[in-house]
């Protein structure tokens, strides 16, 4: 068995220690660990996707259509661009806030509405929070991904939370370390 | 010890266990981070060059001193090393010297996609392909002692999905390698025709040996299946798809010296199995292999040449059917790469794009310049050729394209390969504009020091080109330095310089916004009483401008407070977050 999970969102929003985070816990677990990212120019801004797979043997470090079990999106456009990407009766975990990509900018295109009746409606289950807002309250924006990871974690039953907090504590720079501890408990917490 | 590791930071721990003294590359994605996690093992001098033929070239020098030696780049930068590499192919080391290209199959930061094993070929030199993390730290390793035990530098392939996928490698200790003296030997090292002569048939013969090395070698490994209906040969990332496709039911032969390949041993496979399929991403370069050998193949006729791979590909390309998923949601807008708020190459762009200039592009961040709304970019193909062809495109149009026509380069590109169009420019003398948008960095691959910066790769303070000094030396009297955010001033001087009767370079600096040591300015908001929704702000593309209830609004936690939206706003409408008017 497999799991197969997607982190997306806009690129320099900090899916790279959410993958880091999400890649230790399982690790830690006695785990083979796949995780797959993206650098280079589409961290300018663009749209990015990190694949984690863990399981008791992982092949392929990246995740293809009907494949995920989770996605995990840093932001609601990109979560429903990711969503067929996603097994039939899926979960997504998307922070719900709203980033306009440079085609909404520069006005040839809209912000699409609806977004998380879209998402249900193409057969996937979405739990959408603001993360932001939370990770403001937490102390710094900057936070938001550990949020989001604090609200995921509660789907993930092979990893306990004593676990998830012992990975935080291993990949933060121990002076944001109380920040991103109240960030994931604000998010475990949050319904 | 075990640990979850990037395979480009694994290759780095090859190198340090495998007692790498020296290392010298220049950046390019997906290739950078090996270079970077070397220079934190102190045991391992490691810098940017400015450019990989450079690179290649030190790290080929400290081979000769007798220091095992490294050197790293991406796809299109073994274009750039070719010429060295073709001729060390015949020279061979002294102390083991290893080439890393990192192929970008999918083109998620390239400007090609061509594959690197087509050097190996050419230059008859051995290459090696990792198909994960482990693999790509004991590859590393292996590859030094090939490389003293044939007399050659030693290729390791890597492709964006082995060096950007972490997956967990057992450490080991670094080991102790002593200095090879150097020995002065012309007949070995001064590729002089007669010497070269007499070099080649050595190639041929190592070539002839590696083969036989290869039959032998565990690098080419048979997993046996229980199916032989069908056999696999593949190699680096496309074995892992085979893998979770159909675990272990067909035997695979998997490659990991993928240049030269066994012949035997594929002989043996094949005979095996009742139908040989290659699967191997871009050019057909195993199944070629296999055509030759006489054998009966499937691979380019059902597998694409275009784009990476995927399991779900291998799966429906061999006949399986789909797996089942979510409904895609259709008509969602697209979220291409764009230049971050407050970057210094918007102002400059927004100055071009206004004044409807042709513009020469090069390769970098202000590449994005290219896309809406500013599509400022007419050109782009690789690393230097902003300059080089500016000057041709002058040379072929004379004033009607000089008066109407620059090139843009960043401070890292002009120090790769701006330099010698530059020097065409002020030698054959077309009356050309060259605009070099220095930000004081490498920003595209991730913010690598480069010469102009004044620090090295450690961050330590190093030697510091002086660009002024260096474009006047050259011979261009024309050379200003203006501030991208004050529009103003760039619009002026890039109005100058094109009616100027003689070269002329711009050189426009502002350091990175990203950059650590540059102070965010405070945000800016628009006064919705004052916008009269004239959308002229707009036009600079910042991502942290939107329109939104009929009005320009600033996203503060976005904005990075340059102001340059401010100045094109005729109503004053953009004011300080205290309502204040905004001031300079
Ligand atoms: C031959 C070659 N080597 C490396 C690269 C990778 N690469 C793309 S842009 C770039 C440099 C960008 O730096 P700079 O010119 O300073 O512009 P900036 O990104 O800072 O705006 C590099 C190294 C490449 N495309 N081609
Ligand atoms: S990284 Fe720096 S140079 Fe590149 S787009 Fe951002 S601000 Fe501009
Ligand atoms: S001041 Fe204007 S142009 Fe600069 S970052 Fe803020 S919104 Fe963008």
């Amino acid at each position: 068995m497999v799991t197969s999970i997607m982190i997306v969102g806009v690129g320099g929003q900090g899916s790279l220690l959410a993958s880091k985070l999400l890649g230790r816990a399982a690790m830690d677990k006695g785990y083979d660990v796949k995780v797959s990212e993206v650098h280079g120019m589409s961290q300018r801004g663009g749209s990015v996707v990190t694949y984690v797979k863990f399981g008791d043997k992982v092949n392929s470090p990246i995740i293809d259509k009907g494949e995920a079990d989770y996605i995990i999106s840093f932001e609601l456009l990109e979560a429903a661009r990711y969503v067929e990407f996603l097994k039939p009766g899926g979960q997504i975990v998307t922070n719900s806030q709203q980033i306009d990509p440079m085609p909404v900018i520069a006005g040839t295109a809209e912000y699409p509405s609806e977004l998380i009746s879209k998402m249900e409606a193409a057969g996937a289950k979405v739990d959408a929070i603001d993360a932001l807002t939370i990770a403001e309250q937490a102390g710094s924006s900057k936070a938001t991904n550990i949020v989001l990871m604090g609200v995921f974690s509660k789907y993930i039953e092979e990893i306990s939370k004593e676990e998830w907090i012992k990975a935080v504590e291993a990949s933060v720079p121990s002076k944001f370390l109380e920040l991103n501890l109240k960030a994931f408990e604000m998010g475990l917490a949050a319904e | 010890m075990k640990e979850l590791m990037l395979g480009n930071k694994a290759v780095a721990r090859g190198l340090y266990e495998a007692g790498v003294a020296v290392a010298s590359s220049y950046p390019g994605t997906p290739s950078t981070e090996t270079t970077e996690e070397a220079a934190k093992y102190d045991e391992i001098y490691c810098e940017w060059a400015p450019n990989e033929k450079v690179a290649m070239e030190t790290a080929f020098g400290a081979s000769r001193a007798g220091k095992r030696s490294y050197c790293a780049m991406k796809h299109v930068g073994l274009n750039v090393a070719a010429d060295p590499l073709f001729t060390m192919s015949y020279t061979g080391v002294n102390a083991g010297m290893v080439i890393l290209v990192a192929d970008d199959p999918g083109m998620h930061s390239s400007q090609n996609e061509q594959d690197s094993r087509h050097y190996a070929i050419a230059a008859k030199m051995p290459m090696l392909e990792p198909a994960d993390s482990q693999e790509a730290k004991d590859f590393v390793i292996e590859a030094y002692d090939i490389s003293e035990q044939f007399d050659t530098p030693v290729l390791i392939k890597m492709c964006t999905r082995v060096a950007h996928s972490q997956s967990v490698v057992e450490t080991g200790e670094r080991a102790d390698i002593p200095v090879k003296p150097y020995v002065k030997d012309a007949g070995k090292y001064v590729m002089v025709p007669a010497n070269a002569k007499r070099r080649h048939p050595i190639v041929e013969e190592r070539t002839r040996k590696l083969v036989a090395f290869a039959e032998e070698s565990s690098l080419n490994r048979v997993e046996e299946g229980s199916d032989t209906s069908m056999g696999i040969i593949t190699s680096s990332t496309s074995y892992q798809y085979v893998k979770e496709v159909f675990g272990d039911k067909y035997p695979v032969l998997k490659i990991g010296l993928i240049n030269p390949l066994p012949e035997k041993k594929i002989r043996d496979f094949a005979a095996k199995v009742d139908k040989l399929v290659v699967v191997e991403e871009l050019d057909p370069i195993i199944e070629t292999h296999c055509k030759t050998l006489g054998l009966e193949v499937t691979g380019k006729d059902i597998f694409p040449l275009i784009d990476e791979f995927s399991q779900g590909l291998i799966a429906t390309k061999l006949g399986l059917p789909e797996k089942p998923a979510c409904k895609p949601i259709e008509g969602l807008p697209g979220r291409p790469p764009a230049m971050c708020a407050g970057c210094p190459h918007r102002g400059m762009f927004y100055v071009l794009s206004k004044n409807k200039i042709t513009v020469m592009g090069d390769i970098g961040c202000y590449t994005l310049g290219a896309t809406p709304p500013l599509c400022a970019i007419d050109t782009t193909e690789c690393m230097g050729a902003s300059i080089s062809s500016l000057h041709g495109f002058n040379t072929a149009l004379g004033a009607e394209a000089e008066k109407n026509t620059v090139a843009v380069i960043g401070d890292s590109t002009f120090m790769h390969s701006g330099m010698t169009g530059l020097a065409n420019i002020a030698y054959n003398q077309t009356n050309s504009t060259v605009i070099i948008l220095d930000n004081s960095i490498t920003g595209m691959t991730g913010h690598q020091q480069n010469p102009t910066t004044g620090f090295n790769l450690r961050g330590d303070p190093a030697g510091k080109i002086d660009l002024e000094a260096l474009v006047r030396a050259m011979g261009i009297n024309r050379v200003r330095v203006v501030d991208p955010y004050n529009l103003a001033e760039a619009e002026a001087a890039v109005k100058e310089e094109l009616a100027a009767e003689e070269p002329s370079v711009i050189i426009s600096r502002r350091p990175c916004a990203l950059l650590k040591k540059v102070k965010r300015g405070e945000p800016i908001q628009v006064n919705p009483d004052k916008c009269k929704s004239c959308k002229a702000c707009m036009k600079l593309g910042c991502p942290a401008i939107s329109f939104k209830d009929g009005h320009a609004k600033v996203d503060a936690t976005q904005c990075f407070g340059c102001k340059v939206c401010s100045e094109l706003c005729k109503f004053g409408a953009f004011e300080t977050l205290n309502g204040e008017a905004i001031t300079w």
